[in-house]
């Protein structure tokens, strides 16, 4: 294989988003003549006018806003209550070395089940509420956190570990000063599959069964076979993902400083 | 052929106890696997830093140097035989002690600054005053205006810098180093070394120096230690340095009472090496 194929395209700024630009200008165009032309059937691909405008209209007059606000809570829960769950529960077993070797198969189970089949149960135990959507979430949140924790535990340097016992740490200074940052830089390092978890349990679950929430519009919409509606649904929860996305990297970047390779991810939104 | 026999610490009074001393020390390591037969890492060994003393530890790559150190430190415990430091026998870590690794040893997600200042507030030092004494060390340790540095974004040098403040700080009656300079380049090396010299001369404290470089073991030390090669390596030499000081490393190399104890080290050290080497090569 030649190197080439792994070398960096030379490319200007302005020149890439015209590139990127022209991309999305140009799916739009196929998919708006293909309505005009009728190979794609406005009844079931809407028209990308249709989707633009309704979501316009929908973003002015302020309902979408309530819908907005549930989700963005259940996300919030979900992640909170999961990355703290994951946090302890990922200590605990990252330094209690039989526990975790008694419990791995269980964990590894749990992890492997698709938690999406959870949604129904949580939703008969919980109720068409937000903590039905939030348990969700938790289930998803919870194990990218875990095993993150666990990992930054066990890979903790010895060497710096040795050097914290020099300097007269003792065992609970070892834990906030060495164990407890390790792990941290490896929570934030998940941060950004941890929230979108959290976003995926909320939106699931709320399309899903409930009275409130991106998802349930989305599933309104889907009811009604109103595909402008659904895909305007689509559009703004895309929107709503990609400023999440946004946030999250400015919290990374400030807490991952002390990272050599700290803003060197691709920025995938 | 063998150094002169085990001679006390020279210039050093004999009424203060010795700052570290190793009595019939051996340390032994378990068989990874059942079958395989325990590893002897140090056999035998008997040796003192007295207080105030530079001594140095020389020997081939793979005597045990380490473990050597990590005993003194009480980090690890030794299978056989006694260790104490300043009168007291060692149980558990090693308090009167500092420990400048080989290895990376700062905490990589603080700065510069609360690396140096993270012994003072295990220890309970009031956060202002510990700030004043790390500045006050970054400025020793020539780190003026990197407190807020981290780790990633500083040379080697410099991070040594900041390990050599984050352990001296703490005023340690005990220096262990293990070759710590040993990552950088020549010229930064001996730089390093002569700062070092020149702190050991203001502190006078004990150090227990490991190295793999003979020159530098002669030119820092008041004396040297000869490890054999592994494993059960055994202290097979001790070499009493009778140079004056202050000394400058890099010009102290081209003097004829350096050479001439270069010469006699390395004839001995020379058989060890070689016999490392087989063993390195037979596997």
């Amino acid at each position: 294989m030649s190197r080439r194929v792994l070398a960096e395209p030379r490319i200007g700024r302005t020149a890439l988003f015209a590139l990127r630009a022209g991309v999305l200008i140009g799916l739009l165009a196929i998919w708006h003549l293909g309505g005009r032309f009728g190979f794609l059937d406005p009844f079931f691909f809407a028209t990308p006018i249709d989707v633009i405008a309704r979501t316009w209209h929908d973003l002015g007059t302020g309902d979408i806003y309530r819908h907005l606000w549930v989700t963005t809570i259940e996300t919030l829960l979900a992640f909170a209550i999961g990355t703290a769950g994951g946090i302890a529960v990922g200590f605990w077993l990252g330094l209690a070395p039989l526990a975790s070797l008694v419990l791995d198969p269980y964990i590894k189970a749990a992890n492997a089940l698709p938690r999406v089949v959870l949604a129904p149960i949580f939703a008969l135990w919980l109720g068409l509420g937000i903590w039905s959507k939030v348990a969700l979430g938790v289930s998803l949140v919870f194990f990218i956190v875990f095993f993150n924790v666990y990992q930054g535990i066990k890979e903790v340097s010895p060497v710096v570990l040795a050097n914290a016992r020099m300097l007269g740490a003792s065992r609970r200074q070892q834990l906030t000063s060495v164990y407890l940052p390790s792990a941290l830089s490896w929570v934030f390092s998940s941060l950004h599959t941890a929230v979108g978890f959290a976003l995926v349990g909320a939106v699931v679950g709320e399309y899903l069964g409930s009275a409130a929430g991106l998802g349930y519009r989305i599933h309104q919409a889907e009811g009604v076979f109103d595909t402008v509606g659904v895909f305007s649904g689509m559009l703004i929860l895309t929107i709503f993902v990609i400023a999440v996305d946004a946030i999250v990297s400015l919290i990374e970047a400030r807490f991952l400083v002390w990272r050599p390779d700290a803003g060197g991810r691709p920025d995938a939104a | 052929m063998s150094g002169t026999p085990l001679a006390q610490p020279r210039v050093f009074a004999r009424n203060t106890p010795d700052a570290l001393t190793f009595d019939r020390v051996t340390s032994r390591f378990a068989a990874r696997r059942r079958r395989d037969e325990s590893y002897v890492a140090l056999s035998d060994i008997s040796l003192a830093v007295g207080d105030g003393e530079f001594v140095s530890v020389v020997g081939p790559t793979g005597c045990g140097k380490s473990t050597l150190l990590n005993l003194a430190a009480g980090l690890l415990r030794p299978t056989d035989g006694s260790i104490s430091s300043f009168g007291v026998p060692l149980d558990g870590l090693n308090r009167k002690a500092g420990y400048l690794f080989q290895a990376d040893a700062l905490f990589p997600w603080s700065t510069a600054l609360d690396n140096v200042t993270a012994g003072l507030r295990y220890r309970g030092t009031h956060p202002v005053e510990a700030r004043d004494m790390a500045e006050d060390w970054l400025v020793r340790t020539g780190l003026k205006g990197f407190g807020g540095y981290y780790p990633h974004q500083m040379s080697g040098g410099m991070r040594k810098r900041v390990a050599l403040a984050q352990t001296l700080i703490l005023d340690p009656e005990l220096v262990l180093m293990d070759e710590p300079f040993s990552a950088l380049d020549v010229q930064t090396r001996q730089m390093m070394e002569n700062e070092l010299l020149e702190l050991w001369a203001t502190q006078r404290r004990s150090v227990l120096f490991i190295t793999h470089d003979l020159e530098e073991a002669i030119s820092l030390s008041d004396r040297v230690l000869l490890l054999s090669a592994g494993p059960a390596s055994r202290v097979i030499g001790e070499y009493v340095i009778d140079l004056p000081r202050p000394r400058d490393v890099s010009e102290i190399r081209l003097t004829p009472a350096f050479l001439d104890l270069h010469r006699r080290i390395w004839n001995d050290l020379k058989a060890e090496v070689l016999k490392s080497y087989e063993q390195a090569r037979l596997g």
